[in-house]
């Protein structure tokens, strides 16, 4: 089970106080009857799924309720970092270099 | 390569079995290729074998960054049927069981294809009711599946709890009889084999790095561990992998990797006759030809690439196993693992071309791709052959994310598959 730092309640706890929801920073669509098929697709449908440093959302469900963003290694499952929505993406070379996820 | 038949069988074990060759060469890489099958799994290989046979292609490659058959295949709980809702899907699971149910004789290797019939609870109105929509559904595409009441459920698969005070009360179920399982990795073996005896190289731990792509777009060939390898056409059937593979094509996909565990317990003696699925609860059970209860877990909730997943979902699984079937609550569990699928957004797969000329791709299997291998390796490699889909892999193109076109077995099930 994954223990997952909550960065409103500044605490660290089990997976199952969490659910994902799925990846972070994608920007809603500002005017959304001006988008094209190709930019409903990007947007609805293709992900990143990238093997590595991956940016994801939270909810700390059953704690505070509040949606979180993380950076969550997909390889090894490690947490890079937590920090709440809204702020923006954290610098990937800080943070790879402060904790040397394994790979 | 020698032929299999009561023949050899008992001429070799008068000669102590010291005579039996090689199934398949160990294999180098050569310069150049007319198709690089990236994935040697059951669809990469079948892809492969189906090249040779049906298309006359041969000079074919099949690359594998471990060993062939280590990937989904090799770890799936082997449940094969073609109960799918809509008409798309149900063509194309109907092909690959048709395709099952004389493989063994075509590739002249047992893959133990057993129809033993697969029984999917209800353990609710709304399962009730979607099950009979797809038995309805099901009929309409000649395809087979009927409706067992509680009793007749219990009277198909004695093991089980019908108790009307169960924790999940069985309200009926759906049963296909021409459904069943095979022996994973006899699947990839006998591919492989059937391949490599046509002249098909298999390349194994050889990690492909990049797609490369010529000037004009077209794609060139593939970088891999042991060096350049020339290709006039690339098919990508990488499943969990998929996205890092295309996305060296500059092909972005609608892909989302997860966790999918599976566990077996101690081999006991035959208790189990049928297939079970409980989509209701997540619990899928069946019992191996060597004994062991072979039983398939949920996904992660998030992406993972480490072919673990977590405890919890095991937990989960046993504790929904035990109270549907309680005959089994003292069994001891040998040992489990995870498998990393590909997920689609509509829970379809995407087979077919790609925007890329000459880069093919078959993917989003998931949670569910084991039973389509025959079907799926077949419709691939008649769309590379052909430079155009078969019919029945026409609708399943990745365009249909955009077009808005999907194949929506996700609303239907509503569970994994
Ligand atoms: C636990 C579990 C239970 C399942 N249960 C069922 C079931 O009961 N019924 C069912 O129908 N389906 C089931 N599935 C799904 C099924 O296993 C898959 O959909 C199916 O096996 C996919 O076959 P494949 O040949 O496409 O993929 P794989 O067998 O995974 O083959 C892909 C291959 O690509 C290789 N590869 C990846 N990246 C690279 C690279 N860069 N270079 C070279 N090679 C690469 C991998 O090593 C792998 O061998 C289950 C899956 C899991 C994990
Ligand atoms: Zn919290």
């Amino acid at each position: 089970m994954l223990l997952i730092h909550c960065p409103y309640c500044n605490e660290t706890l089990p997976e199952a106080e969490f659910t994902y929801a799925g990846e972070a920073h994608i920007v809603r669509p500002p005017d959304p009857s001006a988008l094209s098929d190709d930019e409903w697709e990007g947007f609805l449908f293709i992900r990143s799924n990238v093997r590595g440093p991956h940016y994801e959302r939270w909810r700390h469900m059953h704690g505070c309720g509040r949606f979180f963003n993380a950076v969550r290694d997909t390889v090894s499952d490690r947490f890079l970092t937590t920090y709440p929505a809204g702020q923006p993406r954290p610098d990937l070379a800080s943070l790879t270099a402060a904790s040397e996820p394994s790979k | 390569m020698t032929r299999f038949s009561a023949f050899s069988l008992v001429r070799n074990a008068l000669t102590g079995h010291k005579h039996w060759t090689e199934q398949w060469p160990e294999s180098q890489p050569r310069a150049e290729y007319d198709v690089v099958i990236v994935g040697a799994g059951g669809h990469g290989l079948g892809a492969a074998y189906y090249l040779a046979r049906e298309h006359g292609i041969t000079n074919v490659a099949v690359i594998d960054k471990g060993w062939l058959g280590g990937g989904n295949t090799g770890r799936n709980t082997t449940i094969i049927r073609s109960n799918y809702l809509y008409d798309e899907s149900a063509r194309l699971f109907d092909h690959a069981v048709d395709l099952w149910e004389n493989l063994s004789q075509e590739l002249n290797y047992n893959v133990m294809y057993s129809r033993r019939g697969v029984l999917m609870l209800a353990h609710n109105v709304h399962d009730v009711q979607s099950f009979k929509r797809h038995i309805h559904s099901n009929r309409l595409n000649g395809v087979d599946n009927r409706w067992l009441t509680t009793q007749e459920c219990k009277d198909y698969c004695p093991p089980l709890n019908i108790s009307p005070d169960a924790r999940y009360p069985v309200m009926g179920g759906a049963l296909q009889e021409r459904a069943g399982t095979a022996r994973h990795d006899a699947v990839a073996w006998g591919y492989a084999r059937a391949a490599a005896a046509r002249g098909v190289d298999i390349i194994q731990n050889c990690p492909v790095t990049a797609i490369r792509r010529n000037p004009d777009g077209s794609v060139a060939g593939v970088e891999t561990a042991k060096g350049f390898i020339k290709a006039k056409k690339v098919a990508v059937s990488a499943a969990g992998n998929t996205s890092v593979v295309m996305d060296s094509a500059g092909v972005r996909l609608p892909l989302e990797s997860y966790p999918l565990q599976a566990l077996v317990s101690e081999p006991v003696k035959s208790c189990f006759p049928c297939v079970v699925m409980s989509n209701a609860v997540h619990a899928y059970i069946s019992q191996s030809d060597k004994g062991e209860l072979v039983i398939g877990s949920g996904t992660d909730q998030y992406t993972s690439y480490s072919q673990r997943g977590g405890l919890p979902l095991i937990e989960h699984t046993i504790a929904a196993i035990t109270e549907v079937f309680p005959i089994f609550n003292r069994m001891r569990m040998l040992r489990k693992w995870g498998g990393i699928v590909d997920v689609t957004p509509d829970r379809s797969a995407i087979l077919g071309k790609t925007p890329v000329k000459g880069l093919y791709v078959n993917c989003g299997w998931g949670t569910g791709g084991f039973k389509a291998t025959p079907g799926a390796a077949h419709v691939l490699a008649w769309t590379v052959a052909k430079d155009e889909p078969h019919p029945i892999n026409a609708p399943f193109t990745l365009d249909r994310f955009r077009t808005g076109r999907l194949i929506d077995e996700a609303a239907a099930a509503a569970v994994a598959h």
